[in-house]
């Protein structure tokens, strides 16, 4: 079971570390992703799952390990490359282009699909016509898609605050990603908010989409997750299916005290 | 539909706004050179301006394009005056070196955002003009490059397609000169705001975070951007060193660039068209407001202040309530 993972391993981390001066935020954390996963990364506050994000979307360089994307080592590449390979983020605060419609945002970031070079958006060439088009189309599919057609032509700073998350995904999906790490996709919601997000999740996994979420949200991570890592102070100290992280000791004894009776309820 | 009415009368107001500026101002003018001059030195500062608002575009105050403009200015007068360049070879050449020259200061100092950027760029002007004056070898220092000669006529097979600008009235042939950078200056712009390049220039100045985790190429484009405002600071550099036949390090100076970043203010950061509005309204109220002598800055900040109280979108800002009221009500039926 172990090696079939591992040769199936879409992404791979190894040894990853990151130190800020002497303070170590992500300690020598190493997991397998299998392609088409649902793979959640919990822990209490400060545990480092945002620094592991951000290491591997490359908005942060890790002082130390390797992480390897379908055999090819991303580690070094900067963000926009390892976006462009696959691997693509959502944020979590609501950062959006406040300034365009919800489809404007969607189309500007099919941005990789283009066929076109910019001399030929310049000049409106056929190439960059039908890419305009292509773009429009699958735009507003996405936001159907996603239950946001209705607010389509709003600008986004004015939209509600419940469908910014949705748009957040919205883009990082018209970057067509093969992995995409969504940063607290249940936070704030109502149970029936997240009863619809936890199926929107899925759905996008089974779309084919390999899904790695931070989520503070134990029920919904219990649900959705078909494999849990821990993180405390930084380091791994269990991973396993849902059943086996809420009989782990060491997580019941480290992280979920507290959380303990919320658990078993599940 | 709706997008056909509303587009017609913008095609309209363009063609009349042409017709008007590029026939009727000559013809009406011919006679009142300054008067000719004036609106011909308003119409390169707006293409000049133009370079500025689209580093205001991807989110960077730049109050740099002095150095830009001095810099193809220097370019253009060297290459007339030292190895006979034709002007109208000399022109795009210093456009070109000032776009190059932008990458180069552009790859450090891009990466500084807010004020920071904003500092160094105003530095720039300042070192831009201590250059001038240091390096006298080749600028001649202080005392400047004079005697530049006016633009020559240029022949193709033996057809004139411009003429010497010794030989014909030459404050007409500055306006076209002038008018044809504006022309084509803001047409370019106006498709690349139009494009998507602009739109991922629009991207970059909403969260530059978020249009990298997207695969934008964030650099990149900034640095594209800051060249093509280098580009056209240096061609508008160009140009005054045809018409003043002169160039000293005194030419562009930090009060320049504020000026060019104010225009780009008045008008409006968020229309293509701004710096144009914003030039024109600001450089011709000032040249006529001249007779006010040692009042004139005072009434000038006040203009100012006023602007930045109750119209801090820019003079085409004015125009926005009704646009959006027609939108509304067009896409609604």
């Amino acid at each position: 079971m172990a090696a079939e993972a591992e040769c199936m391993a879409i992404l791979e981390l190894r040894g990853v570390t990151k130190r800020f001066g002497g303070l170590v935020a992500v300690d020598n954390v190493s997991f397998d992703v299998e392609p088409r996963q649902i793979l959640s990364v919990i822990g209490p506050n400060g545990a480092g799952k945002s620094t592991l994000f951000k290491l591997i979307t490359s908005f942060l360089q890790a002082s130390d390990g390797s992480i390897v994307f379908k055999g090819k080592d991303i580690t070094k590449l900067s963000a926009h490359m390892v976006a462009r390979k696959g691997v693509v983020r959502t944020f979590q605060e609501t950062t959006i282009f406040r300034e365009m419609t919800t489809l404007q945002n969607v189309i500007v970031a099919h941005h990789l699909r283009s066929k076109a070079s910019l001399f030929g958006f310049f000049f409106g060439s056929p190439t960059a016509r039908k890419d305009e088009s292509r773009f429009r189309e699958s735009s507003i599919e996405i936001l159907e898609y996603l239950g946001l057609s209705n607010v389509q032509n709003e600008v986004a700073r004015n939209l509600p605050h419940g469908y910014l998350r949705g748009l957040g995904i919205a883009i990082a999906m018209a970057a067509e990603p093969e992995i995409l790490l969504l940063d607290e996709p249940f936070a704030g919601m109502n149970p029936e908010e997240t009863n619809a997000a936890v199926e929107m999740v899925r759905g996008i996994r089974d779309r084919g989409v390999t899904v790695l979420l931070v989520e503070h949200d134990m029920r919904a991570v219990m649900r959705i997750s078909d494999y849990i890592i821990v993180l405390n102070f930084g380091r791994k100290i269990a991973e396993g299916s849902a059943a086996e992280i809420q009989n782990n000791e060491q997580v019941i004894e480290a992280y979920l005290g507290r959380e303990e009776d919320e658990l078993m309820m599940e | 539909m709706s997008l056909d009415q509303f587009k017609n009368p913008k095609i309209a107001v363009t063609v009349i706004a042409l017709f008007v500026y590029l026939v009727g101002v000559p013809t009406v003018l011919v006679g009142y050179p300054y008067l000719l001059g004036i609106i011909t030195t308003a119409s390169v500062l707006s293409f000049i301006a133009a370079g500025v608002w689209l580093t205001f575009y991807i989110g960077r105050i730049n109050i740099g394009q002095g150095a830009f403009a001095l810099f193809g200015g220097y370019v253009t007068a060297i290459l007339i005056m030292r190895l006979d360049v034709s002007f109208w070879l000399a022109m795009p050449i210093a456009g070109i070196a000032s776009g190059a020259i932008a990458i180069l200061i552009g790859l450090p100092i891009l990466r500084l955002r807010g004020v920071y950027f904003a500092m160094i760029t105003l530095s720039l002007t300042e070192t831009a003009r201590l250059s001038a004056q240091s390096f006298s070898s080749i600028t001649n220092g202080a005392s400047g490059i004079i005697k530049i000669p006016l633009p020559q006529s240029v022949e193709l097979f033996g057809i004139t397609i411009i003429p010497s600008f010794a030989n014909t009235n030459k404050h007409v042939a500055m306006f076209f000169l002038g008018a044809f950078l504006l022309v084509t200056g803001y047409a370019c712009l106006y498709r690349i705001i139009n494009s998507r390049l602009g739109r991922l220039f629009r991207s970059l100045q909403q969260s530059e975070e978020l249009a990298s985790s997207i695969g934008i190429n964030v650099p990149m484009l900034r640095i594209i951007a800051f060249a093509i405002s280098g580009l056209y600071g240096g061609i508008g550099g160009a140009f005054f060193v045809a018409s003043q036949q002169s160039i000293y390090p005194a030419t562009f100076q930090i009060q320049d660039s504020i000026y060019f970043m104010l225009y780009c203010f008045l008008g409006g950061l968020g229309y293509v068209f701004g710096p144009l509005v914003g030039t024109f309204v600001l450089f011709l109220s000032f040249e006529f407001l001249h007779g006010l002598n040692e009042y004139q800055p005072f009434l000038y900040a006040i203009i100012m202040i006023s602007f930045m109280i109750w119209l801090p979108n820019g003079l085409l800002s004015v125009r926005l309530p009704r646009f959006d009221f027609q939108k509304r009500f067009g896409g609604g039926s």
